[in-house]
């Protein structure tokens, strides 16, 4: 027999309690990874963010516009390779419970400067060809039932009135994290409108996108931009595409906050879920830590009894956790999967779980391990005689 | 002449409760010679328990000398005194106090842990403990599947395995039918003449303390003149 079998066998002594104990470790060491991962899923668009493009948009606000005629200005800037542009469109299918996104853009050079949407080749030509045609990602499609050819009227609310697009293309993401849920159609199809419409309107968009070089040009190309319309009337700010997808992350900061700290609690019920079991088994097992030494036992080895037991259970929990953390996260995904594209637990998000557990098990162990050896002899016999 | 195992020298001993004294020894002179088997006998709370944790190195005296095996144990730390009660001491308790969770060979073998004995010298140890007291047949149990007796027995083979110069019994049959309790006195008896263990027995039943060569009586503290 080795200590290693003593720890075993005190811990499964009662199989109900290190049952149930082990079973609340492995749900809050599952919750703890699934609420990270969506955390870390909260920032897959940042992390889906192209090093070689920048953003450029109004430096007071994005909510204010930008006027067309920039887009040859900045392509004649040194270092960049490609402009495009979008616009925020805003409306509506049918009802607003059907929110997805709708960009106009610049249909003879956005997807080139996307390359991770991928549309089929006729399909991009069937929408160059075409006005009021429009390319949807997979994942909208497939939510809303849309076939190419589909005829799909949104009702505008930035742009209003009724607005009649044929979807001629579905792309799909070259990697997982590429979203698939946005409607892409032709900035000129509403543009044209504008100018009849709403002539100061016309000839204004949300952003442009620039593709540079060399990405470790990224901030002087930003300043040569924002420098070329300094005391204009729309002044931009250039920054990185990362730095912009970060930016409407923020917007979601306090949420991110929330789940952070729930995650927190979750560490601190799990601790003290063991830490109660931990000082039952030390009130129960006075009297034997007391015989143990009395047979010669020494406080670090009395230690190791209470320490190898709560990391035992600690241990037992957190893998438990873990395995089920995989199927949850496959239930999750099958919900959010059309949100987030990358619900996917990351190997350092499992690392985390795991050293959680581990620390639970050792802060756990301190104050039954301080009673059990603290305890003297004779009071742990509850002899006077 | 041959120093005495045990010696206790103007021993006395109190606990403190809250600012309230309880004195329950004292001044104890009392030696017990290498090979002897001394029952101390006294009603409860004469300090019997008391006498035996001081020689046994799990309590210490208020003021005065435990030495014990040629030590002064209250010059030893707390580790050096663990380390001194593994080799010299084997403990008898009346309620047994055997783990549970473990075999009654592996409650013999839990003090041979703390030696660097191989497993298989272990294994050769335990077995022969256990054939001492008769349960080499019951190695496999669990004190749960054990009869007061048997726990007794194996007891007292956990407290003989890492053969100690002293064996000390708190009321060993206090908890045991008069046909057990006298198997276990005739069994320390058999240890103290067979394998020349000095043993010292608390007790308060007279016919436990029959088997005794020497009687000490302790009342209220205080050892009667032998």
């Amino acid at each position: 027999m080795r200590i290693a079998k003593l720890i075993r066998k005190n811990a499964t002594r009662r199989p109900l309690r290190t049952a149930l104990t082990v079973l609340g470790l492995a749900i809050a060491v599952m919750a703890f990874v699934i609420i990270r991962t969506t955390v870390h899923a909260w920032y897959s668009d940042v992390e889906a963010s192209s090093p070689n493009r920048l953003v450029t948009r109004n430096a007071v606000s994005m909510v204010f516009p930008l006027p067309l005629s920039y887009k040859e200005k900045i392509a004649k800037v040194d270092g960049v390779t490609g402009v495009s542009y979008g616009q925020w469109f805003g409306g509506i299918y049918v009802d607003p419970k059907n929110f997805f996104v709708q960009f106009a853009i610049d249909q003879t050079t956005f997807f080139d400067l996307y390359p991770e949407y991928i549309v089929p080749p006729d399909q991009l030509e069937a929408f160059l060809a075409e006005r009021n045609a429009a390319i949807v990602g997979r994942k909208l499609a497939d939510r809303f039932g849309w076939s190419v050819g589909d005829a799909v009227r949104l009702t505008g609310t930035i742009y209003p009135g009724d607005w009649d697009f044929i979807i001629r293309g579905i792309y799909t993401g070259a990697k997982e994290n590429t979203q698939e849920v946005a409607w892409f159609f032709r900035f000129d199809y509403i543009d044209e409108r504008m100018r009849i419409e709403a002539p100061p309107r016309a000839g204004k968009l949300g952003w442009y996108i620039v593709r540079i070089a060399d990405p470790s040009q990224a901030a002087a190309i930003s300043r040569n931009i924002d420098s070329l319309f300094e005391n204009s009337l729309a002044e931009t700010l250039t920054e990185t595409e990362e730095a912009f997808n970060l930016g409407f992350v923020a917007m979601g900061s306090s949420i991110i906050f929330g789940l952070n700290i729930i995650s927190i609690l979750v560490i601190g019920i799990i601790f003290l879920v063991l830490t109660n079991t931990m000082a039952m088994t030390a009130r129960e097992r006075v009297s034997e830590y007391a015989i143990m030494k009395t047979l010669g036992f020494r406080p670090f080895q009395i230690s190791s009894l209470v320490f190898g037991e709560s990391l035992f259970i600690a241990a037992l929990g957190g893998a438990f956790g873990l395995a089920i953390a995989l199927p949850v996260r496959k239930l999750v995904a099958v919900v959010i999967d059309y949100y987030v594209p990358a619900f996917k637990i990351e190997p350092v998000t499992f690392v985390l779980g795991a050293l959680a557990s581990i620390l639970v098990g050792l802060l756990a162990a301190i104050f039954p391990t301080v009673k059990a050896v603290r305890t003297p002899i004779v009071d742990g016999l509850r002899i006077i005689d | 002449m041959t120093e005495p195992l045990v010696q206790l020298k103007s021993v006395d001993k109190s606990y403190w409760r809250d600012s309230l004294e309880i004195p329950v020894l004292h001044n104890i002179n009392f030696e017990v010679p290498e090979g002897e088997f001394l029952g101390l006998m006294g009603p409860s709370g004469s300090g019997k328990t008391t006498l035996l944790n001081l020689i046994a190195g799990i309590d210490r005296p208020s003021s005065g000398r435990v030495v014990v095996c040629g030590e002064d144990l209250s010059r030893l730390s707390e580790g050096a005194l663990a380390r001194w009660r593994s080799r010299n001491i084997g403990f008898v308790f009346q309620l047994y106090n055997l783990m549970p969770v473990l075999t009654a060979f592996e409650n013999v073998e839990l003090p041979l842990l703390l030696t660097k004995l191989n497993r298989s010298e272990r294994r050769r140890q335990v077995e022969t403990a256990l054939s001492i007291v008769g349960l080499a047949d019951r190695m496999k149990h669990y004190p749960s599947q054990l009869s007061g007796g048997q726990e007794q027995r194996v007891a007292i083979a956990r407290a003989i395995v890492t053969d100690p110069n002293l064996l000390l019994a708190d009321e060993p049959t206090g908890d045991l039918d008069k046909q057990s309790a006298k198997e276990i006195m005739e069994l320390l008896s058999r240890l103290n003449k067979e394998f020349n263990k000095t043993i010292i027995v608390v007790t308060h039943d007279p016919r436990a303390a029959e088997k005794a060569r020497i009687i000490r009586h302790l009342d209220k503290g205080e050892l009667e003149a032998a």
